[in-house]
């Protein structure tokens, strides 16, 4: 099938996935204010699948795109395989964080309905900011996103943390996306449109007199996506919102949002305003840099293994920008590959977390994982490995992926880069290992509480999780076939550009002057 | 391009230098007998009771809320309705797949009890 998007209908095909969510969204949400009769458990359960169900016809649509035959490449969102991986990605993090969150929910007494359809609404989210062509749809993508997990950080609303971390969030994200919209309104004015195609071709021609606007635009883009993805200096929220945030959410969003955010980068910063690389270049390498070393040195001295967690979440924020600064084909799929891997581990340390610290989140210290391993032993061998691979160590896909990234690093000639994520790497083998030191070479105190026994569907996305990541580590070579093939499928095409029915003719009528 | 812009700057300057003007002027010109009654918000009016910053219900949020649904409806409605026949028979789908779902929202609010005062 070809689509042209000569026809409006052509975006509801491209949209495929998109839509089986926002479907499933609404679904979840009629289905759970409209069950008859008292809530039963029975009729949440169904409530709880049909949300996972709608995610995995999604994962469906998505392996679907990729049959369709795109000759423009003008349109407002990429049909490329980066977004369909991107998209994989993202959907795979929303599905654990569902299962994951199945438990956490019932043991704190929320809102399932309105959970669930902020989750699928964060993911369309998501998907659509990674695959965005269009300034103006980049922004409503990042608003849909953030507005929603803005909602699921303070959604335990009896819990001052969660309200706490959900203003900080707020405030800072508003702040984020303002000079997101100023930079893209900038970018608008330097080149006279906001389809990324033509904006591409008008900052490769030099757009002659609007340097200083396409310079500003671009930094204040950085600047946004910086916030997003927390990248230090721009990480201050995290922490807060990470620690505040119910459990599951906090692993969803530190997958989620993040690989999202990264694969904004990669398509808007660094493929489609190329051209300008002098500007952002130099910015993304001390952002790298910054954002490797502080936050593993502040992990160090960190005894909430949550809030430990959300430090280890900006580093490999860190780690991620060095591929993004590598550049190329190979850096893209090095990044895409990392962030894959990334989301899975993440989501799983912080779901292990959620289920350890208890009802009410109350038992979260380094001290309450004291004999983990050989009291619940199955929850502490996947602890494990989502550590081991967090730190990178050899048999799990962590260490593929940061192989690869050193790769891509050395083969741009980034080797400070290289050797300063090698040298955080280790220091943040202390913070990894003092959790896996406290499970199995410290007896519990008496009388400490059992973490509870999780229910099927943890169960099940645990498992998932630990083959996933084990899978990367033993047998990458399928998932590096796939990440490179998305990472070179990126490349920006030269565009003829067409009547563009949003051209401002006053600010190019101005511009010829 | 630059000179393009020196039109806004005049236009701010003067903008300035005539509120300044005014300001300043009736600043010098007018007689100034403050009196208590004079004072109030309302000089005419109902006697004002308390401070402003008094808490108030979460109620009226949730109906600010609803508020929100039927205005962006409205905002939405208007410029389809101005190039309705441009837009043609997938504009008109388009339309109800958006009704739809703000009436999906509509119908969550109701059944959450949001239409109820009490």
């Amino acid at each position: 099938m070809i689509l042209d998007f000569s026809s409006q209908i052509d975006y509801l095909w491209a949209l495929l996935p998109e839509v089986v969510l926002a479907v499933t969204g609404l679904l979840v949400l009629t289905l759970d204010v409209f069950q008859r009769g008292a809530r039963s458990v029975q009729s949440r359960t169904w409530v709880r699948w049909t949300a996972v169900a709608g995610v995995l016809i999604a994962l469906v649509a998505n392996a679907y795109l990729l049959r369709f035959d795109v000759p423009v490449r003008s349109a407002m969102i990429a049909m490329d395989s980066f977004r369909v991986a991107t998209n994989f990605v993202i959907l795979g993090a929303t599905a654990l964080g569902l299962l994951f969150s199945f438990d956490y929910l019932k043991r704190e007494g929320l809102n399932i309905g309105e959970f669930y359809f902020l989750m699928l609404t964060a993911s369309i989210g998501m998907m659509l900011l990674a695959g965005s062509r269009d300034l103006i749809v980049v922004f409503l993508a990042v608003e849909l996103m953030s507005l929603a997990v803005y909602i699921l950080t303070g959604f335990d609303r009896k819990d001052p943390r969660s309200a706490e971390g959900s203003l900080k969030y707020f405030l800072m994200g508003a702040f984020a996306s303002g000079f997101l919209l100023y930079g893209i309104a900038l970018l608008f004015g330097a080149t006279g449109s906001t389809n990324l195609a033509l904006v591409t071709s008008e900052v490769a021609r030099g757009a002659r007199d609007g340097n200083f606007l396409l310079h500003a635009g671009v930094a204040l883009v950085v600047v946004g996506f910086g916030f997003k993805v927390s990248a230090v200096p721009f990480h201050m929220w995290t922490p807060d919102a990470y620690e505040g945030a119910p459990t599951p959410v906090t692993g969803f969003m530190a997958a989620g949002v993040k690989a999202a955010g990264f694969a904004a980068l990669i398509r808007i910063v660094t493929v489609e305003l190329a051209p300008a690389a002098s500007v952002w270049m130099v910015v993304l390498w001390w952002l790298a840099v910054l954002t490797m070393i502080v936050p593993n040195l502040i992990a160090l001295a960190e005894d909430n293994v949550k809030r430990m967690l959300a430090y280890s979440s900006i580093a490999h924020a860190g780690y991620l920008m060095v591929g993004v600064v590598s550049g190329g084909a190979v850096g893209r799929s090095a990044t895409l590959l990392y962030l894959a891997v990334y989301a899975v581990m993440t989501l799983g340390a912080f779901a292990v977390v959620g289920v350890v610290a208890g009802q009410g989140d109350s038992r979260g210290s380094l001290a309450d994982f004291r004999g983990l391993g050989w009291r619940r032993p199955l929850l502490g061998a996947a602890m494990v490995v989502f550590l081991l691979s967090l730190a990178g160590f050899p048999p799990t896909g962590g260490f593929i992926g940061k192989l690869y990234l050193l790769l891509a690093a050395v083969e741009a000639g980034q080797v400070t880069l290289a050797v300063i994520l090698v040298l955080t790497s280790f220091v943040s083998y202390y913070y990894y290992l003092r959790v896996i030191w406290k499970m199995y070479f410290e007896e519990a105190p008496e009388g400490a509480a059992l973490p509870e026994v999780p229910g099927a569907a943890f169960r099940i996305a645990a498992v998932v999780a630990v083959v996933l990541i084990l899978v990367a580590g033993l047998l990458p070579g399928r998932a590096i076939r796939t990440a490179e093939l998305a990472g070179a499928d990126l490349a920006p095409r030269r565009v003829v550009p067409l009547s563009q029915p949003g051209a401002p003719t006053g600010v190019s009528g101005t511009s010829t002057d | 391009m630059k000179q393009a812009y020196v039109g806004v700057a005049i236009l701010f300057l003067v903008g300035l230098l005539t509120s300044g003007m005014f300001l300043l002027l009736s600043h010098l010109a007018s007689a100034y007998r403050p009196t208590k009654v004079k004072a109030m918000p309302y000089e005419s009016g109902i006697n004002p009771l308390g401070d402003t910053r008094e808490r108030y219900s979460v109620k009226f949020y949730i109906v600010a809320m609803l508020f929100i649904v039927f205005d962006i409806e409205t905002i939405f409605f208007i410029p389809w309705a101005v190039i309705f026949r441009d837009l043609g028979l997938f504009g008109l789908i388009e339309m109800f797949i958006f009704i739809f779902v703000l009436g999906v929202g509509l119908a969550y609010a109701w059944k959450k009890g949001a239409l109820e005062w009490d």
